[in-house]
């Protein structure tokens, strides 16, 4: 019998180093030290910024811009984040951001006032989404159906849906929209009673990534999305439903870039065809500094959240601090690049 | 001194367990020397420290009388050594000489010599007797080919020492005769092989010396003429095993399952059998003859042109292994960590995957059910992990197939497909595998198991279906059925044929 414990360890010992304690304290630790690293790294950002700006970057009010800054990309990367995790790529959404900010400006002007204009923003809202979710189901549909690589298919979609946003709206920008449509991406959650302290998009942030960590935790599609991006082979003879999981994370995908656009168009208070350029990058990078392997089956909800924080403290820091922005482009592209090395050297441990 | 190698209290250490506890061990000159012992007993881990890919952490290493440090593959194969791994290290879409010569190519300036390349390829598989194609894609070739490849490349570099770990895993009978014969001419060009295999069969068939490790040391070296296979297990395993096939008491009962005409173009020909319940039905015949072909289609990982599958006497519509899951089927894929693991998620998380369904309401999984049944088939199972939470990538093979068995325990399957069950699998784990396939047959579910194993498929099966070129070519009783009938039907055609 001792023979037999002892060739287990080996079989354990070849692997990881891992925290193979004891039944639930043991998986906590396991769990732990995926985000360990990068929330190290966030924390001693935060302090040198701290330092640097002689506590200006600590202001109360200077975290709450940090945070609203951060929501927009925050929410694009946990419709990403799904799409990584099965080892797919949504390149489109920077795109769908721009359609769906034009669809539904367009929609705010258009709709008759005989409506009441909160109606008239749940109906424009409510068709921006359904634009995004439609847009990722047809990247979904061209990647399951017909095996197009994630990667192209939404390079594809990445320059169609530009174009369409620019058709759509002449290439003219969508002014003019109610004032009361600025809620979404300026109000602020309870104004009258705690002041401007808690604003909307970080809200809508919130609860878009709690669910969102719900999902990939608790459920049994969070559970397939983590599998497929594990072993997509053993997955489907495991009786699986692979291409109903990836039709899901492409149009969830959609869905989070339109929610994206439609704040983005609150905050601009206009649709632009132009608006959301690089933003698929940006919210790769949180997600990829977030811990997300691109390889597909690891990636949580609050390592995008922090993959997120940490690209938005360095822009914020930097201004404070007075960086000037060729200077921070080049920062964030280090950062981006240390963080994942970071990571690697600590896997292969 | 006719050694070409020696290598001396060789010590590993892996945090937490001693791989190698001060190993020596002797090669002689155009020798076949075996190593045999269960998985983790430390034969691998000796292996991967000849051929560079591990560091030692004591002891020495003298080639021909003179010590040498090898820091990595690369070097290794520099001082001769080669080491043929079961996974194979070919280019798939370059051809057979360009993969004997990748990194070494003749070259005319900045140019292939292709001409050169050629002739040389051909004459190192010349020297070999091999008769395979230069120009052929690897990927187009069978494995046993592909290991030829990998053999004709070590010749090539003109290896002094050949490595061979579980060279027979995937091969046919037939192409096992062939591996042998190219062995014996290796031996008699003065080269050294070690020899690895769990197939104890095939050391007194080719070896010349056989050594025992245990635990991470050495236990003996003996002549293959002195000793038994008995004795080797008893080494390898340090205690006695009983019979090799466990008895059992399960009475075939009531149809179960019944294929009928079962055709999918060029691949199976209409294939019609049935399974009654508590039956175990082998199903063999040479790689290639369509065997896992056959349950893939019953199971719907691959679409069929003709054909009815049959339930106790109810019809199954089955287009995905979805259905076929869900009318309690399942497959013990052959390989188990491409297609039946998810070797990153947990012992806990790949347990319950294929019905998660049934562990969760409105969606959600029922976190404390499923850590109590996970928990459950660990002990039932006797699954060697430190904990439920332990990545199954960590697990050495023979848990990792219990891991795959306990997934389909926990979806219901009715009928248990087993594709080489006992591959790669050391002997003590073997039998924990048929014993549980006995348990199994004895609550009344029906067994298909598909096997290369002769001795295996004697020994479990009532029944065995012997298939050749996607047909069923004989069906045999428990009784009738020899090693000899066997390969007659499973080679009927080629013989016929030549």
């Amino acid at each position: 019998m001792d023979l037999k414990v002892e060739t287990e360890m080996e079989q354990v010992g070849a692997g990881k180093p891992s925290g193979a304690g004891k039944g639930r304290i043991g998986a906590l630790l396991n769990r732990l030290p995926q985000n360990y690293v990068i929330l190290l790294v966030f924390v001693g950002i935060c302090a040198l910024f701290t330092i640097w700006t002689d506590g200006l970057f600590l202001q109360p009010d200077n975290i709450v811009n940090v945070l609203r800054q951060i929501s927009i990309n925050a929410v694009i990367a946990t419709g990403l984040t799904f799409v990584i995790i099965t080892a797919g790529i949504d390149l489109s959404v920077g795109s769908i951001v721009a359609i769906v900010g034009v669809f539904a400006a367009q929609l705010l002007v258009k709709i008759p006032s005989t409506f009441p204009v909160w109606g008239i923003i749940f109906l424009a809202c409510l068709g921006g989404l359904a634009l995004g979710a439609l847009i990722g189901a047809f990247s979904g549909f061209t990647i399951t159906r017909f095996r197009v690589p994630p990667f192209i298919s939404t390079l594809a979609m990445w320059a169609s849906a530009r174009g369409l946003a620019f058709i759509l709206c002449d290439g003219r920008p969508v002014w003019n929209l109610p004032i009361q449509f600025n809620y979404i991406g300026r109000g602020y959650i309870f104004e009258k009673l705690i002041g401007p302290w808690f604003p909307v998009p970080v809200l809508i942030m919130g609860i878009v990534m709690y669910t969102a960590h719900v999902i990939l935790t608790r459920t049994t599609i969070g559970r397939y999305i983590y599998a497929i991006g594990g072993n997509e082979e053993a997955s489907r003879l495991s009786g699986i439903n692979v291409r109903r999981v990836k039709m899901f994370v492409y149009i969830f995908s959609g869905l989070m870039a339109a929610l994206g656009g439609i704040i983005l168009t609150s905050r601009l208070a206009s649709g632009q065809p132009n608006a959301g350029q690089s933003y698929e990058l940006y919210a790769i990078a949180a997600s990829v500094v977030g811990g997300t392997s691109l390889a597909g089956g690891e990636g949580t909800i609050p390592g995008t959240l922090i993959g997120a924080l940490i690209i938005g403290v360095l822009y914020n820091g930097m201004n404070l601090a007075g960086v000037e922005s060729y200077s921070q482009n080049v920062i964030i592209g280090a950062i981006i690049l240390g963080a994942v090395l970071l990571d690697q050297m600590k896997k292969r441990k | 001194m006719d050694d070409v190698l020696e290598m001396k209290g060789i010590v590993k250490e892996y945090p937490g367990v001693k791989a190698l506890k001060g190993v020596d061990f002797h090669l002689k000159r155009g020798e076949v020397h075996a190593l045999v012992g269960e998985n983790g007993a430390g034969k691998s881990t000796l292996m991967k420290i000849l051929g560079g890919a591990e560091a030692r952490d004591g002891g020495e290493i003298i080639l021909e009388g003179r010590k040498v440090e090898i820091q990595d593959p690369h070097q290794a194969e520099k001082l001769g050594i080669s080491i043929i791994y079961q996974e194979f290290n070919l280019i798939p879409f370059l051809s057979v000489a360009e993969n004997i010569f990748l990194g070494r190519e003749p070259r005319r300036g900045i140019f292939v010599d292709w001409r050169q390349l050629y002739a040389n390829a051909k004459a190192v598989l010349d020297q070999l007797g091999l008769d395979i194609d230069l120009k052929a894609k690897v990927s187009g070739l069978s494995v046993a080919q592909q290991q030829m490849v990998e053999i004709a490349k070590a010749i090539s570099v003109k290896s002094r020492i050949i490595v061979m770990d579980e060279p027979s895993a995937t091969l046919t009978m037939h192409e096992l005769e062939r591996l042998f014969g190219l062995t014996r001419k290796l031996k008699e060009q003065g080269v050294g092989i070690i020899y690895i295999s769990h197939r104890l069969e095939e050391i007194f068939e080719i070896a010349d010396r056989v050594t025992v490790f245990r635990d991470g040391e050495r236990i003996s070296t003996r002549e293959v003429r002195d000793v038994t296979k008995e004795y080797l297990i008893r080494e390898m395993v340090g205690r006695e095993l009983k019979d090799d096939y466990p008895k059992r008491n399960a009475v075939a009962g009531q149809e179960l399952l019944r294929v009928e005409g079962l055709t999918r173009k060029g691949v199976l020909h209409e294939i019609s059998f049935s399974l009654r319940k508590g039956e175990i039905l082998g199903i063999t015949g040479l790689v290639g003859a369509g065997r896992t072909e056959l349950v893939r289609a019953i199971f719907g990982a691959d679409p069929i042109d003709k054909g009815e599958i049959y339930l106790e006497g109810r019809k199954l519509r089955i287009l995905s292994p979805q259905d076929a899951i869900n009318s309690g089927l399942c497959l013990m894929t052959e390989d188990r960590k491409r297609q039946g693991l998810v070797l990153g998620m947990t012992v806990r998380e790949n347990i319950t995957i294929a019905d998660l369904r049934g562990l969760s309401r409105a969606g959600f999984i029922h976190g404390v059910d499923e850590r109590r049944i996970a928990g459950r088939f660990v002990r039932e199972l006797n699954i060697k992990t430190p904990s439920v939470e332990q990545r199954v990538r960590n697990l050495s093979g023979g848990n990792q197939q219990k891991v795959v068995l306990a997934k389909w325990l926990f979806a219901r399957s009715r009928v248990v497909i087993f594709d080489e069950p006992t591959r790669g699998i050391d002997v003590g784990a073997k039998q924990e595998i048929y014993r549980l396939m006995n348990d199994l047959a004895e609550t009344g579910t029906g067994i298909i198991m598909i096997s290369s194993e002769l001795p295996e498929v004697l020994g479990m099966s009532d029944r065995i279906l012997v298939m050749q070129e996607g047909r069923i070519r004989a069906e045999l009783g428990g009784g009738e059925a020899t090693q000899e009938t066997i390969m007659r039907f499973a080679t009927q055609a080629l013989v016929q044929g030549g």
